[in-house]
């Protein structure tokens, strides 16, 4: 007898990740194509990142896939110095939040852009990553 | 209208490592409210306890308070709004005297924060935010105040120094508080290197910038208007509550430099009990970090957006200023033990009302008001009390 088979792919997001099973996880099929992906909801048109499988302004859970591209405007940042169980190997990173008009997108900044280069206001990418153990994330680089 | 007052109030020491377990921790409040009250426990008709639940390794403790404190056969739930928890407990406390269901309900606060290290209690912190979409990144509270207070500086040319203000000020009022943690007066030069606190922890946050983890309990006894009267010599009133939310994801955010469900709530509070910010004599804000001071200072109407650094510089919120803040040292000195501090600012503020503060009293208050946020401004609870 064969067991259905789990689809857990949400596991592979970000450096821990604490979900495994969304009814978004195509997300990750994304991520895998290196596409950063959001939802819209096709009734009333209301985009969301982080995607959502569900719009709690129609009711409604007919939601197709929109990419996040071009540039956003950093709205804030700060840079860690002391860690949470599980990312100190990471130490330092950076934590940003990018606004891109009709959303927002919470992440890391690139290991390779240092702090003191970074301003708010200034506008920003986002790049899918993969890490060295294999899990998927984006970050934020220069415009 | 009847009125529903507060007849009873209890704080057990802020300490780094509790030396017993819950139930003994929640006994040292639980024990100087009920002496407040002049009750027993028979005259307790339900009781609500409240912690943040990440933090506890007893699950459901509602059953093992109840019996430790002889509360049994009398109704007891379990509520929490993270940081918040303990004046959610009072919101709902005050509900169900308003509906007729009891006469006293008690509402226990309390935490545990030593059964765990640091460095897992930040990890279970970051997991009250959104363990699906930021967790991942390596998420921590004093990192997303960091957020903030880059937001308001970048916004309002808010300082580093404007913020080592804040800790100054609680650091000079723990001084008289027997149940803060850290009672020592800092000077400027504690918060500038090569001082320890000086240290980033999360840029621009400092060390000295942030509030540390505590263990403690706490117990505010509420009651009828005829039970108020008949038990306390000198009750206090609840005149406002306002409660309100806001995004758990940082990307539903409009703005990082205020927290627009504490601004929400305290227009809530202020419309309930039918005043404005000027009729404030004494406040306790949710200080968790520095930043958090000066938003509290906008949110509460105390000061206009972008001029919360201009009211400590002034010194305003000082004992003797235009609008004493946090008096007692705040969560900066006397710890924060997330369950139970919003009981511990209930207190503080009764104790303001009936003129028992001691050396942190205010001169002649009549109307005090506690701000409680949890999460990052994802709860925030506004209650205003009042002497008449």
């Amino acid at each position: 007898m064969s067991k259905k088979e789990i689809d857990n792919r949400f596991s592979k997001f970000g450096a821990v990740s604490f979900t495994g099973i969304t009814r978004i996880n195509d997300f990750i099929g994304y991520l895998e194509q290196g596409k950063l992906m959001g939802t819209k909801c096709k009734k009333c048109g209301i985009k969301y990142f982080p995607p959502r499988a569900d719009c709690a302004h129609s009711l409604d859970s007919d939601m197709e896939w929109f990419e996040v591209t071009g540039a956003g405007k950093l709205l804030s940042f700060s840079t860690l110095t002391f860690a949470p169980t599980g990312f100190t190997q990471d130490l330092p990173y950076t934590i940003a939040v990018l606004d891109y008009g009709d959303y927002k997108v919470f992440g890391r900044v690139d290991k390779a852009v240092p702090e003191n280069e970074l301003s708010v206001g200034m506008e920003m990418k986002t790049v899918v990553q993969k890490l060295p153990n294999d899990q998927l994330t984006y970050v934020f680089q220069k415009a | 209208m009847s009125k529903v007052g507060i007849v009873g109030v209890g704080q057990s020491k802020f300490v780094r490592a509790y030396p017993g377990s819950i139930r003994e921790m929640v006994f040292e409040s639980f024990k100087e409210a009920m002496a407040d009250a002049n009750m027993t426990t028979k005259n307790i008709d339900a009781t609500i306890v409240c912690s943040a639940p990440e933090y506890d390794k007893q699950r459901s403790p509602s059953g093992v308070f109840a019996e430790y404190l002889g509360l049994n056969p009398q109704p007891t739930f379990y509520v929490e709004s993270l940081c918040s928890s303990s004046t959610t407990g009072v919101r709902l406390a005050y509900s169900m005297i308003k509906a007729g269901l009891h006469d006293v309900v008690m509402v226990l606060g309390f935490q545990k924060m030593s059964e765990i290290s640091a460095a897992e209690s930040q990890e279970r912190m970051g997991r009250g935010a959104d363990i699906q979409w930021e967790s991942p990144f390596g998420t921590m509270m004093p990192a997303y105040y960091a957020m903030f207070a880059r937001g308001h500086m970048a916004k309002f040319g808010t300082t580093m120094d404007d913020l080592a203000l804040v800790r100054l000020k609680a650091s000079k009022y723990a001084v008289f508080n027997d149940r803060a943690m850290i009672r020592k007066e800092l000077t400027m030069d504690a918060l500038q290197a090569p001082n320890p606190m000086a240290n980033i922890l999360s840029s621009p946050l400092r060390v000295g910038d942030c509030c540390s983890n505590a263990d403690g309990s706490s117990c505010v006894i509420l009651a009828n208007e005829e039970k108020a009267k008949e038990f306390s010599r000198k009750p206090v009133w609840i005149k406002g509550l306002g409660s309100a939310s806001a995004s758990v994801n940082m990307a539903g955010r409009d703005s990082f430099y205020s927290l627009p469900a504490a601004t929400e709530a305290a227009r809530r509070a202020y419309a309930m009990a039918g005043m404005k910010p000027e009729n404030i004599d004494v406040a306790e804000v949710h200080d968790c970090f520095t930043i958090a001071e000066i938003m509290a200072y906008e949110s509460l109407g105390f000061a206009k957006p972008g001029e919360g650094p201009a009211l400590i510089r002034a010194k305003e919120t000082y004992k003797e200023g235009r609008i004493p803040v946090n008096v007692d040292g705040g969560l900066l000195s006397k710890g924060h033990p997330v369950g139970a501090t919003g009981g511990s600012q209930i207190r503080a503020i009764v104790l303001q009302l009936r003129g028992d503060a001691g050396d942190m009293q205010v001169k002649d208050p009549s109307i005090g008001l506690v701000h409680n946020v949890g999460g990052v401004g994802l709860y925030a609870n506004v209650t205003i009390l009042g002497r008449e």
